[in-house]
This record gives structure tokens, sequence and C-alpha cells, in this order.
């Protein structure tokens, strides 16, 4: 049958089963947008304040759902605008499709009205992209788009349509969409080899990161370390893979890790790094990484091995087959019981400080931790406050934090709680943030109240921002150039403005109670947190220093 | 740091060379050399990229280059194993006192003579980066004007096709 490009576009979301779209309209995908009218009952299109919220969006679905993502936007400023999200997607591996419209072939490369070059400007943030200048290429196009998107390490995809090829007719076959399987088959004496060392190790210690999430490896995770008996770290993205309670967990591994994590790492002898990818703020001072031990690195990415920190040696293909196999093969359970005596007695001695002074942000996220549901989803922005939600909230297995941690994008969490709460109406989302992100993407406020979703926004206020505060007052001597942030702004007027109910949680007042007050509302709140000014983020390994040397709280 | 060869297959679509030469550029890998053209097969371009470096990083560079969707191939074409060569146009300056020096020379390194005037002589030469290099060392001496090179192409040798590599992990 013939069908004009944006009804060919509709057609082929549907292939893929998308049920959402994020976006925002725009002269150069008003055909899209017609076709959209049209499919309105088995789409549903999210709009959004700035198509940056739209891209968090799409990337929060995809993260929470393990679906693809997929937003729209219009030529020019409508595309450049998703750059930012689409950077963090990419960065985290996460599957987004980002559709954008663009001026008339005709039109292209001539400085037209809002035209530019996005396929240009998104090459380096996105795993691939197209511009598809014929409309008969248009259905195979999406269909690779979504492939590569979700296979192998995930990442964001943009297909740049000109206004002419949504308008073109062209013959659309609707083809039926395989689910997917992972192809990646890791080779039998890789896994061997990875057994044998295993064997040999007498003090082993892992290192997991969000490839166990993103291919829902948990269950196998947690088979692993009791079948090698080992403990376990993990990486920022890595939270989420294991419950943070269970007795082999040691905390986040790197920069704002547990202490015992990277003594853990420094003193092992096997290193078992599961779907994570060395990132500078896990290895720091790479010199020093695990400097005793043999690396077996495990991921999905080929071009990871090597790359940061040379390995031992190496697994390639989908964590959870790989772990699934390595416990069949494992027959006998090893012991290691004088190593995780020491393991025990490290965590022991040095739990992640909660006395003296970021004691009020850790009463304020455990409390959230008791009030969540176990299937709440938890959201935050960047800064110090998602250092706190990683550290003090208690992580259960599942797609449950949303994080941006590659690019480390402020503004993230809003955009990211409105996609998680689409996704997954549900469940609880609540997006955990600072004073400083908040206000960059606090316009999306609007699409909380349009669409109703009841997200809690918990806005951590210290008047500041927090992070950079913190180096300011550790390595810059207290001059705290451009930090400040003591406009005063009415948060909860402002909630209100947009017809969200604001509330107070005061320094002195019982977070428990609030929080669980807010949540009864099954509405949108935003919660003006306040805490502290000074308060830091403990233990932290100084740039360029090895994770063993620790800068720990002053107690007072 | 050593001089490395790569020969990779991509699609022959839009784009395809600046998602090559940009992931070199942003990584922070050095080009030293390049060339492009068609393969025969129309769908397919191949490029020869010259790259000094040390062996992990040329390793992850083979990786991330492997990673572009539209990268069929990648390979590492070695001295001893491939054929290498480029093309050189260069012009000379010559008076009647020189010229002959200059043919003579062009005559030993199998150069051709494309064009002469009264002043200056333009010489065509192919060959491997150790002749070309001893060729504009001794034209030195007399004055080059212009110089415009290809670029490294190279292919393996043997019976083998580049298409027919597999990745061995």
């Amino acid at each position: 049958m013939k069908l004009n490009g944006a009804e060919i576009i509709i057609a082929c979301l549907k292939e893929q089963g998308v049920d959402t779209v994020f976006g925002f309209p725009g002269g150069a995908v008003l055909n899209i947008y017609d076709a959209l009218y049209k499919h309105r009952d088995s789409i549903r299109h999210i709009l959004t304040s700035h198509e940056q919220g739209a891209a968090h969006a799409a990337d929060g679905y995809a993260r929470s759902t393990g679906k693809v993502g997929v937003v729209f936007a219009t030529s020019g400023p409508g595309a450049t605008n998703l750059v930012t999200g689409l950077a963090t997607a990419y960065m985290d591996s996460i599957p987004v499709v980002a559709i954008t419209g663009n001026v008339t072939t005709q039109l292209l490369g001539k400085d037209s009205f809002q035209e530019v070059d996005i396929s240009g400007i998104t090459m380096p943030i996105t795993k691939h992209n197209y511009i598809v200048k014929d409309v008969a290429q248009l259905a195979a196009v999406i269909r690779n788009a979504f492939k590569i998107a979700r296979e192998g390490r995930p990442g964001p995809v943009l297909i740049d349509i000109p206004k002419d090829v949504t308008a073109s007719l062209a013959e659309y076959e609707a083809v039926k969409i395989d689910s997917y399987v992972p192809s990646e088959v890791a080779k039998q004496s890789a896994l061997e080899k990875t057994i044998k060392l295993i064997g040999e190790s007498h003090k082993p210690m892992l290192y997991v990161g969000g490839g166990v999430i993103r291919s829902a490896a948990q269950q196998e995770l947690a088979e692993f370390i009791e079948k090698i008996d080992s403990p376990m770290g993990v990486s920022l993205m890595g939270n989420g893979s294991i419950d943070a309670m269970h007795p082999r967990f040691t905390g986040m591994i790197g920069m704002h890790g547990t202490r015992v994590s990277n003594i853990a790492v420094s003193n092992c002898d096997l290193l078992v790094v599961i779907g994570a990818r060395f990132s500078d703020r896990v290895v720091s001072k790479a010199s020093a990484f695990a400097k005793k031990a043999r690396i077996v690195h495990i991921d999905v990415d080929p071009a990871e091995i090597n790359k940061n920190i040379s390995t031992y040696h190496h697994v390639i293909g989908d964590v959870k087959v790989i772990l699934g196999k390595l416990n069949s093969m494992i027959t006998m359970p090893m012991v290691h019981g004088p190593w995780m005596e020491q393991i025990a007695k490290w965590k022991a001695e040095y739990p992640v400080k909660i006395a003296g002074e970021t004691r009020r942000p850790s009463e304020i996220l455990k409390a959230l931790s008791r009030v969540m549901p176990e299937d709440a989803i938890l959201v935050t922005e960047v800064g110090q406050h998602q250092m706190w939600a990683a550290q003090f909230y208690r992580h259960t297995p599942g797609r449950r934090f949303l994080t941006s941690g590659g690019l480390g994008t402020m503004g993230y969490g809003t955009g990211a709680a409105i996609g998680a709460q689409v996704g997954s109406r549900g469940k609880r989302v609540v997006n955990v943030a600072g004073d400083g992100s908040f206000r960059m993407n606090c316009n999306e406020l609007a699409t909380i109240s349009r669409y109703r979703l009841p997200v809690v926004v918990l806005v951590m206020n210290n008047h500041t921002l927090g992070m950079v505060r913190q180096w300011q007052t550790l390595f810059y001597d207290e001059r705290y150039s451009e930090t400040t942030l003591d406009t005063e702004i009415n948060w909860v007027a402002l909630a209100q403005a947009y017809g969200v109910k604001g509330m107070r949680l005061g320094i002195d007042d019982d977070p428990e109670a609030i929080l669980t007050a807010a949540l009864s509302l099954n509405g949108p709140v935003v919660i003006d947190c306040e805490i502290p000014l000074d308060n830091k983020v403990y233990p932290m390994v100084a740039p360029g220093a090895s994770i063993e040397d620790m800068i720990e709280e002053e107690i007072n | 740091m050593e001089r490395y060869t790569l020969g990779i297959l991509v699609n022959n679509q839009p784009g395809v060379l600046s998602r090559v030469v940009g992931l070199f550029s942003r990584r922070g890998y050095n080009i030293d050399s390049l060339s492009v053209g068609e393969t025969e097969d129309p769908k397919v371009s191949r490029i020869t990229i010259v790259v000094t470096g040390d062996r992990p990083i040329v390793e992850q560079i083979e990786k991330q280059v492997a990673k572009l969707i539209d990268v069929i191939t990648v390979v590492e074409l070695t001295l001893q194993g491939s054929i290498q060569c480029e093309l050189l146009l260069v012009k000379v300056t010559t008076s009647g006192k020189t010229r002959a020096a200059v043919v003579e020379l062009s005559e030993i390194f199998k150069a051709k003579i494309m064009d002469v005037t009264e002043t200056t002589l333009t010489m065509q030469i192919t060959g491997n980066m150790d002749k070309v290099a001893s060729f504009l060392h001794l034209l030195r001496p007399y004055g080059i004007t212009e110089l415009v090179r290809t670029g490294m192409t190279a292919m393996e040798r043997g019976s083998q096709a580049m298409v027919n590599h597999r990745d061995e992990d």
C-alpha cells in the first residue's frame, strides 16, 4: 500500500511496538504530527516544555522499562535542543531513537530557516545516525535504527527526515519485528579460562556496572557471587544490580565509593569486572588501580577491553548469557573464608560515616527508602544529592535507579522522571534533585502537571551548587566563585504556579512523615527540602589519587 | 611509537568518511596519511589510513573504527605482508644547468615527467614510503616549488581479499 513518509514513520513505530512518543512539534515535523493526530489512539504523544525534557524523558522511559525510548523534534533549534539528552543517553548506553524533521531536500545546505546539520552535530554522541533523502528508504532506515539502538551495547540513534520526504509517497509493507536475542556468543575457551582464574584466586572481588541492569542479569549475578564466594562493589550505574543490604555488597567503588570497596579492589588478587567500563570516576589513578589483581573483563563491547585499564583476560558477550554459562560450569562452589572474614572486618571498621555533617541528607534518603514501595523508581539530577542517593538509598535489583552517570547532566532528572512515570503508571517515581539542578529544567513541571503525573520532586535545597562548592572548599581555599544560589526562590509557590502541590521539609521536620504525606497525595508534588549549606559527600578520592587514599569526613 | 597501516572497508554512504575521520580526531588519534576510493563493488569504499602510535592505541583505534555501523571490516596491513604505495606530483625548480641532473634522478626512480617549463619540471612518482622519501630528499637541493601526494594506499599480498577477513574476537 502507498503511504506518505509521515504515515510510514507511524506505521514503523507501531511495528516496533511503540505506544509512547515524547516530543515537541514544529514546522518541519508538521506532516509527522498530522499523521500522529490520526493515530493518536494507538500512539500517545507526551508534549514537554522543551525538547531537552523530551529527550531526557525518552531516556528515562527506556532506562526504566527496557524498551526503546522515542523522541520527536523539529528542525534547527528543536534538533539542537536534543543534543544534551542524546549525549546523556550515549554515555550511559541507553536505547533511544530520535526522529527530527529538517527543511526540504531542495533547501538543505543553503542555511535555510531553521536548518541545521543535526546528523553532523550528533555524529559523536549517537551510536549511529541517518538523514533520509528518499522516502523509499524510510521504512528500512527506521527498522535498522531500532535494531541498532537496542542490540549489543545499546545507544541513541537519530533519524533526520527532510519535510518533503514526510510528504512523498512510497510503497509500504508491514514487517513483523523479532524480539531481540543477544547475538554475541562468548567463546567456550574464554569461559573456561575465566573459571580457571577464579579457581586460582584466594581473594576475588567483583566490580559490576550498568551492563548487568541492561541485560537483566541480576539473578545470574546473585548466583555467581554465591558460587565463587566473593564480595562485590558497583559503579554508580551498577546500583540496581543487587540489593544494597546484601551481605556480599560492599557499595560503590571509586571517587565516592566506600572505603571497604576501594580497599577490596586494591587488595584483591582477582577483579572480575562485569558490564562496566573502567570510568575515571571509578578508576581514578589508573596505574594504582587493582594493582595486585589479575583483571577479568566481561562486557558486550569489545572496544571497552583494554581501553582505560589493561586486563589479564576478557570475555565478550551478553553478560546475562555469560553469567548463566559460568554458573552452570561451576560445579563445586568455591570458598574464600579468610578473605570474606577480612571483608567483613573492613566493613565493620569503615562504614560510610553518617555521624556529623552528612547526617541530614542520609536521614532523608533513608526515610525515603522506608516509605517507597519496593518497585518504586528513584531518579536523580547531578551533584551531591545524586551521590547521597547512590550511597544511602536502599537500591534493590531492577531498573529502578535512573541517573546520568557518564555525562553528569544537571537537569536530567525532571525529564527522566516524566519518562519513567509515563512508562510505568502504577509505580511511584521520585526525583531527588538539588536546587541547582532542578532550576535547569523545572519548566517540565508544566508537563508533570499537564498529564497529572504523580511524580514527587524532592529538592535538596542547600542554596548552593553543592558539589562544586565542596571542591572549592577542599581544593580552592574556599573561594566560592559563582556557586552561591542566594536568590530567594519560593519553590512551593513555583510548584503551585504550575498546578503542582508544593510542600516544605524543614531542617527539623521528620522526613518520614512529610515524605509519606507527599506520596499519599498520589499526585505531582514538589518538596522544598532544606539541608545544611556545607554538607559534603564523603568519603572522597581526590582527583588523580589512588582510590585507596580517601578523604574522610571530619567528625564533629 | 610506530607506524601502522589500516585498511578499512566501509559502506559507500554519504558522510561515512567524516564518521571515520571524526572518530580519529575526537579520540585524539593522529592520521599521518589517508586515501579513499571506490572498490570493485560500487556499494563499498576502501579507506587506507596510516597512523603513528603505540600497539595498544592502534588496537583501540581498530576496535573503535570497527564499531562504526558503516564499517564493514578493519584490517591492519603490515609492511611485510602488504603492497603499499602512494602517488606524488612534484614541481622542481630547474635551470638549463640543473635540468639534466633532475631528469637523470627521475629516470633512476622511474618517475614520469609530466610537464616542463623553462624554469620547472613536474614529475609523477609512485612508490612506498622509503622510495618516495629518498626521491624527495635528493630533489630538495634543487628547490621544490610544489608537492602533492595522494596518501598511502595498501593491499595485502597473497590470494585473499580483505572483505573475507573475519573478526578474530
